[in-house]
């Protein structure tokens, strides 16, 4: 047993820190304030080689596995929330559907830029009726010969807008449920793809989030990633992996409200009932991070880890939103003011107990696990 | 990075495991129910080398590893907090002669413990001085060959059984924390006297006792460390000690939620099983996480033990205060299950969460490690 990260991986994290400190942090206040996409951080991060982590070398990628996944996020998070979210949605449910389902050719045609970032992924499955439900989408797929011809509506799409291309679940088969979904991948620049409705955000306002409207979109069948009905397989496990990320991002939020406060109370009288208030932080952070390295570590050796990660996800969202309120209270007045780190990691926070499965759904999740 | 236990480590918590189901399981209700120390237990635990799991095998151990240590305290403890305590104190009595003996005084005083001929304990707090251990008045003056030991110790877990006690007092009481020292006494050369303390909320099977010193002798050869170094020593015993009492509460946590899991499978309201509501599964769902989250930190500071890291003090104290934390919410949530069988004694809960809160209390209280963790981040 060994819970230290191995050197190969304590590298990576400090080459992630330096670009997330020096390029990406120092915009994060004015993304947030005027809701403007975080370029600088994007192309810093392009630049590092950040949006290929999970795709193998001979596609273009760093080849590295789910904690330097976990790790680059969190880095990213601590340093800008709405950055994190674009690199993670591009680099597990944006890219991993082509990496884990792809054919060959499927792969060779969109790793290569999805990994240089040249292409920014995207995940198309909720629907304005089909949130924690989303076997019951209704986005229809409509079989032509040798091509299928999507409609419908996608919403509360990350990077909408700026993605290159969209992993997106629609209705192929007669069945109303699951089995009848099957997943493509639909360039953002085909005829009939429209970015309808854009979002005013509380927190993460950086990341573009919207509708997706598909208008008799053409795509070939070669774009239709595994079988007809495989669709809502091809999104869990997606969504698995993805989960480890959004563990990342919150483990980055707490840790930044964490410093925050630490160097808050180091500059000023305290009394012990602050102390204690950051001590409980700190613990309960240590316990998130450990969870979300646990079901990461499971994910890097090809071992069973949904329930890890659904347990991951709820633990380290929920415990990021409680230390982002607590650094407001220890900030007082002052931590609610807008430009104020402390009120904007806790709009930050909100959204990822909300978002890849609300945290009542990853209880269903972890409790249809233990009672199996 | 690696999460997996090791092979060894694997096959002792097997064999600890196997044990406990089948001998300690059954026992635990009537020794709560008695409050009598299981001296069979013990017995049990020294011949199957439990007793030995805290020291190297150079001094007639099997281990030494906090790993081990805390997986064998949360077996035992999923079944019984009292047995549980059997092994943890055996460990906190051990640390002092381990971190800070002579190579000398570890060949002598160690075999005896890890055999299991004889059971430690460990004397710091006082009446008037508890999370504010350097305010003891327990005298020890120094005469010639040996010191002669005056004062009285408060809460000593196993302090009326143990065979081997380290005592910790003052040899230069205006030098205050840089004026004590610890001493390991023998109860057959330098005996004390131990007043039993009754009618505990829980763990009732394991004595906690009140210790007095009238003229107690100890050899010099039984000093441990240096004059005065008594302090740092106690402080440091209990930064190794400390993942085991989040192993004891993960331990209690576990027990009462395998009992609560399968219960709410059988039980059956308003025409089918409680399981199946999603108000119960959510409770589960947050009680096995917060279980995992904690078993986490517990084995993180073990291994910090392990490797001797550096920020040892500040995960010890994470663990023990997350730990011992969610052990007694998860137990009261788990007699929460079980509804009014959850609060009657023919159910295991109950004594469960009774057993939890000394976890939040005793080897530094939960405030005393928020104090410590404190202290790491903001120096």
């Amino acid at each position: 047993m060994d819970l230290d990260l191995a050197p190969q991986h304590a590298n990576f994290r400090d080459t992630v820190r330096e670009v997330a400190q020096e390029v990406v942090r120092p915009h994060a206040v004015e993304v947030d304030r005027d809701h403007r996409f975080p370029d600088e951080a994007i192309d810093a991060a392009k630049a590092a080689g950040l949006l290929g982590v999970l795709i193998p070398r001979e596609y273009g990628g760093a080849g590295l596995d789910a904690i330097a996944f976990a790790v680059c996020i969190e880095e990213l998070a601590q340093a800008c929330a709405s950055t994190s979210v674009i690199v993670d949605v591009h680099t597990s449910v944006g890219s991993e559907p082509i990496l884990l389902f792809g054919t060959e050719e499927q792969k060779r045609r969109w790793l290569p830029p999805l990994a240089s970032g040249e292409l920014l992924g995207a995940f198309a499955l909720t629907e304005p009726a089909s949130g924690s439900d989303a076997a019951s989408l209704k986005m229809s797929a409509r079989r032509d010969g040798d091509r299928y011809v999507l409609n419908g509506t996608k919403v509360f799409i990350t990077t909408i807008g700026r993605a290159g291309l969209y992993i997106v679940f629609a209705r192929t088969g007669p069945d109303e449920r699951a089995a009848g979904v099957s997943a493509f991948v639909v360039p953002a620049d085909a005829p009939g793809v429209r970015v309808g409705q854009l979002f005013k955000k509380m927190g993460l306002r950086g990341s573009p989030t919207g509708e997706l409207v598909l208008e008799d979109v053409v795509v070939p069948a070669a774009n239709r990633l595994a079988a007809e009905g495989q669709g809502f397989t091809v999104a869990m496990r997606a969504l698995d992996s993805g989960r480890i990320g959004i563990s990342g991002q919150a483990l980055g939020i707490a840790q930044a409200a964490v410093d925050e406060s630490r160097a808050l109370l180091q500059g000023r009288g305290r009394e012990q009932g602050d102390e204690f208030m950051l001590a409980d932080m700190a613990t309960r952070l240590e316990s998130a991070r450990l969870l979300a390295y646990h079901a990461a570590w499971l994910c890097s050796r090809g071992r069973p880890f949904t329930r890890q990660a659904s347990m991951a996800k709820l633990h380290c969202t929920d415990t990021a939103m409680a230390i982002a309120l607590d650094g407001v209270q220890l900030a007082g007045e002052e931590g609610t003011v807008g430009g104020s780190p402390f009120e904007r990691h806790v709009r930050d926070a909100k959204a990822l107990q909300i978002y890849e499965g609300s945290n009542q759904v990853q209880r269903i999740v972890i409790a249809r696990d233990l009672l199996s | 990075m690696d999460f997996e236990f090791s092979e060894e480590q694997i096959a002792i918590r097997d064999t600890i495991r196997e044990l406990v189901q089948d001998k300690v399981a059954p026992r635990a209700a009537e020794i709560d129910e008695k409050s009598e120390y299981p001296k069979d237990i013990e017995k049990l635990f020294a011949e199957n080398g439990i007793l030995g799991i805290p020291f190297p095998e150079q001094y007639g151990g099997i281990s030494g590893s906090s790993v081990s240590i805390c997986m064998g305290i949360e077996e035992i403890a999923k079944a019984c907090a009292t047995s549980s305590l059997i092994l943890a104190v055996q460990a906190l009595g051990a640390y002092p002669i381990l971190v800070a003996g002579s190579e000398e005084q570890k060949k002598r005083l160690c075999p005896p413990l890890a055999s299991g001929e004889k059971v430690a304990a460990y004397a710091l707090s006082e009446t008037g001085s508890g999370s504010d251990a350097a305010a003891m008045k327990t005298r020890a003056v120094r005469h010639g060959n040996e010191y002669v030991l005056n004062g009285t110790k408060q809460f000593i877990s196993g302090g009326s059984i143990a065979g081997t006690l380290v005592v910790f007092a003052q040899t230069d009481p205006e030098a205050n924390q840089r004026g004590i020292s610890a001493f390991v006494l023998e109860r057959e050369t330098s005996p004390w006297k131990a007043d039993k303390l009754e009618h505990k909320l829980g763990i009732r099977g394991f004595p906690t006792a009140q210790l007095v010193f009238e003229d107690v002798k100890v050899p010099v050869a039984n000093r441990l460390g240096e004059e005065g170094t008594g302090f740092k020593l106690a402080l440091a015993v209990l930064d190794r000690s400390r993942p085991g009492i989040g192993a004891q509460a993960l331990g209690i946590a576990e027990g009462a939620f395998d009992y609560a899991l399968n219960y709410v499978k059988e039980r059956k309201q308003f025409g089918q099983a409680i399981a199946s509501f999603q108000g119960i599964q959510f409770m589960l769902a947050d009680i096995a996480t917060q279980i995992e989250a904690a078993r986490h930190l517990v084995y993180r500071a073990a291994t910090k033990v392990d490797a001797k890291a550096t920020d040892l003090t500040k995960v010890a104290a994470m663990a023990k205060l997350f730990a011992s934390d969610m052990a007694m919410r998860v137990t009261t949530d788990c007699v929460q299950l079980l509804g009014g069988y959850g609060y009657i004694s023919d159910y295991p809960v109950e004594r469960m969460m009774r057993d939890a809160k000394i976890t939040q209390i005793y080897e530094g209280t939960n405030q005393i490690q928020r104090v410590v963790i404190a202290r790491s981040l903001l120096r």
